[in-house]
């Protein structure tokens, strides 16, 4: 871990550990700053239900118990904070027996693989395409599809995949349309799962990237132009070394680390992204559940959801900027 | 004496650069065909729901003025109906008519992001410049604030404010998204201001005694325009995207609805299931269009401040 210097460390960690004492304290907040309390409007409505929901007695005791509607506010935040952190995140209420850490923990898979595999792509391709689009060796008709491409580059991932849902899985039937696996396959590591899994998953991917890469494209453009311009760069003509030698090792390499935070800062916009895709493809992610939830006013679970999802994200943030000054040796050391 | 020569000097240098401008007209950073191009499709745009509003009865808008699920003319529906000249883009299952959804809900959509946009730009601008300019503590939370605040993946914020508030109108809706939209303007102008702090010209002013605040709004701000128009482009569209998802989640108004909530109606009523593809069509091809249109101003605007790019292309 030579790269890192301990400031760069401790500021990273400052920033993640604030995210989520900030998340959770809106998380905590919103619901008491609107007119009328929407969890005692929900006790009541449930007391009013109860008649018709099973167990209702115990999931009134229980939120009672876990909100202490009575207790001061400051007591109610404590006991909200120290749940949060034995990562306790209460029971679902439209759904009783099962608490949300269960029903989070059943989706959350699903958009972590999504929202991986569709980075994965966009990052690559998209830098790759940046790559070539700058350099001056490509091939003209390369040039040309390149930009050809990026048309989807902007409108929301959400309306892309509103436009490949229709045109491949309606009307051409290549893919499903929705769920993120094949009706009546038990999850596991055979073959056919795993098959219907991609099958499944590819539309909902593909939203993403096609709307993404080609910003990803525009930014390693940007940087390659600037990178041209280096005295470097003559060096290596110069010294006669191969050119895709130089494009790797002169050139990507050293545009590719911006690109790096450019990712970190990206993965907010790119969490909002994929909920709304999820929706559009009824994927099983948590995206799926927060609208589910929304639909049951299942406040609960609304904000088990949100929180978990925030905390991912920040995770992900983390992890990119620690892993980003081992890439980088030149890392500053008051970070950026 | 020392300001009375500042002020002096200033017009001097603006006259400067006006004759450099003027000596290769045609060499005007300003006419780029994608700043052009994308100005042009929402102006345009813009002109066709403005003759929209006058020459056809946006009441129909509303549910209920209309047969339910015609096709737009010249289709067919899955009962086998066609498209009537009354309803041209055809209605849905409420029996609202397509086309004055259409004139009413895209100018519903851009009002959000407008809104939302300048609310975070202007914040943006005000923060950027104390975190750059001034640096110190300012820089210190300010950076922090920014860091949190593009961390945390804001619909997942505004869906639980929604989920507590319930449906809003849209000037609401347009202030909470604006909560979330200052960060990424900030980020940027103050990494500009940075890289401006140390040319020349702002040492020159500092050392003739300008005040703080000329320097910041009179000096860097002028400079700073393509930079902060492209940023607020990048806004709109991320107010818009934000908007349109909210809407989608179902958080919109419902009885004018704006395109989004179009859309989320139309899954609601599993329009895509069913081939009404004019019902969510209409409302995505459209936004695809403002997105497209403001991606072009967006790259024009880079190029425009930034004259390496313009080479590249």
């Amino acid at each position: 871990m030579g790269g890192i210097s301990l400031n760069y460390l401790l500021r990273r960690l400052l920033v993640f550990f604030l995210t989520l004492w900030v998340a959770a304290t809106l998380i905590f907040i919103i619901p008491r700053l609107a007119p009328g309390d929407p969890i005692a409007a929900m006790v009541a409505r449930l007391s009013y239900q109860a008649g018709f929901v099973e167990n209702a007695d115990l999931i009134i005791e229980g939120w009672k118990e876990r909100f202490g509607l009575n207790d001061p506010v400051y007591v109610q935040y404590l006991r909200f904070m120290t749940g949060l952190l034995g990562g306790d995140l209460g029971y679902s209420m439209a759904r009783f027996p099962s608490t949300v850490t269960e029903l989070v923990g059943r989706a959350l898979p699903w958009t972590i693989g999504l929202v991986g595999v569709a980075t994965f792509i966009f990052f690559i391709v998209g830098n790759l395409c940046g790559a070539l689009l700058a350099w001056a060796r490509t091939p003209r008709l390369v040039k040309v599809l390149i930009p050809m491409s990026m048309i989807f580059t902007s409108i929301p991932p959400l309306l892309a995949g509103l436009l490949l849902s229709y045109t491949f899985a309606f009307l051409l039937g290549w893919f499903p349309q929705t769920y993120s696996y094949g009706f009546g396959l038990t999850p596991g590591l055979t073959l056919e799962f795993i098959a219907s899994v991609l099958h499944h998953g590819i539309l909902p991917a593909m939203a993403i990237v096609i709307v993404t890469f080609g910003y990803w494209a525009l930014g390693m453009r940007g940087m390659m132009v600037t990178i041209e311009g280096e005295d470097y760069m003559i060096l290596a003509q110069a010294k006669g070394l191969k050119p895709f030698y130089v494009l790797y090792r002169y050139m990507i390499r050293n545009a590719i680390l911006p690109q790096m935070t450019a990712l970190a800062v990206s993965i907010g916009t790119l969490v909002n992204g994929v909920v709304l895709v999820e929706v559009i493809f009824n994927y099983n992610g948590m995206g799926t559940l927060i609208v589910t939830a929304l639909r049951e006013q299942d406040f609960g679970l609304i904000q088990g959801t949100s929180f978990i999802l925030i905390t991912t994200s920040a995770l992900a943030v983390l992890i990119i900027d620690l892993s980003y000054p081992l890439i980088d040796p030149r890392i500053s050391l008051e970070g950026r | 004496m020392a300001q009375d020569t500042q002020v002096q000097d200033a017009p001097v240098v603006a006259g400067g650069t006006k004759k450099a401008g003027m000596l290769n007209r045609f060499d005007n950073p300003w006419l780029n065909w994608k700043f052009l191009g994308g100005a042009g499709i929402l102006g345009l745009l813009f002109f066709i729901i403005f003759l929209g509003y006058q020459f056809w009865d946006t009441d129909l808008a509303l549910s209920a003025r209309a047969p339910l699920n015609l096709p737009p003319l010249g289709f067919e529906n899955w009962r086998g109906q066609t498209g009537i000249p009354e309803h041209p883009l055809g209605t849905e299952n409420s029996g609202r008519d397509m086309l004055a959804l259409w004139i009413v809900g895209t100018p519903r959509t851009v009002f959000v992001g407008v809104i939302a946009a300048t609310v975070g730009m202007l914040a943006g601008i005000v923060l950027g410049f104390m975190a750059g300019f001034l640096g110190g503590i300012f820089d210190d939370v300010i950076r922090l604030a920014v860091d949190i605040a593009i961390t945390i993946p804001s619909l997942l914020v505004l869906i639980v404010i929604q989920a507590v508030l319930g449906r809003v109108d849209l000037l609401t809706m347009a202030l909470l998204i604006s909560l979330f939209s200052w960060a990424t303007p900030t980020r940027y102008i103050r990494a500009q201001v940075l890289s401006m702090r140390e040319s020349g010209y702002v040492q020159m002013a500092r050392l003739s005694g300008v005040p703080v605040r000329d320097i910041m709004f009179k000096e860097i701000m002028p400079n700073l325009l393509p930079y902060l128009s492209a940023s607020y482009i990048g806004n709109m569209q991320g107010a818009i995207i934000s908007a349109v998802g909210l809407e989608v989640l179902g958080f919109g108004p419902q009885r004018i609805p704006s395109l989004g909530v179009a859309i989320f109606f139309s899954i609601e009523a599993g329009a895509l299931f069913r081939n009404m593809w004019w019902w969510w069509g209409i409302p995505t091809v459209t936004l695809s269009i403002v997105f497209i249109a403001l991606l072009l101003i967006n790259l024009g605007l880079d190029e425009i401040a930034n004259p390496r790019l313009r080479k590249a292309s």
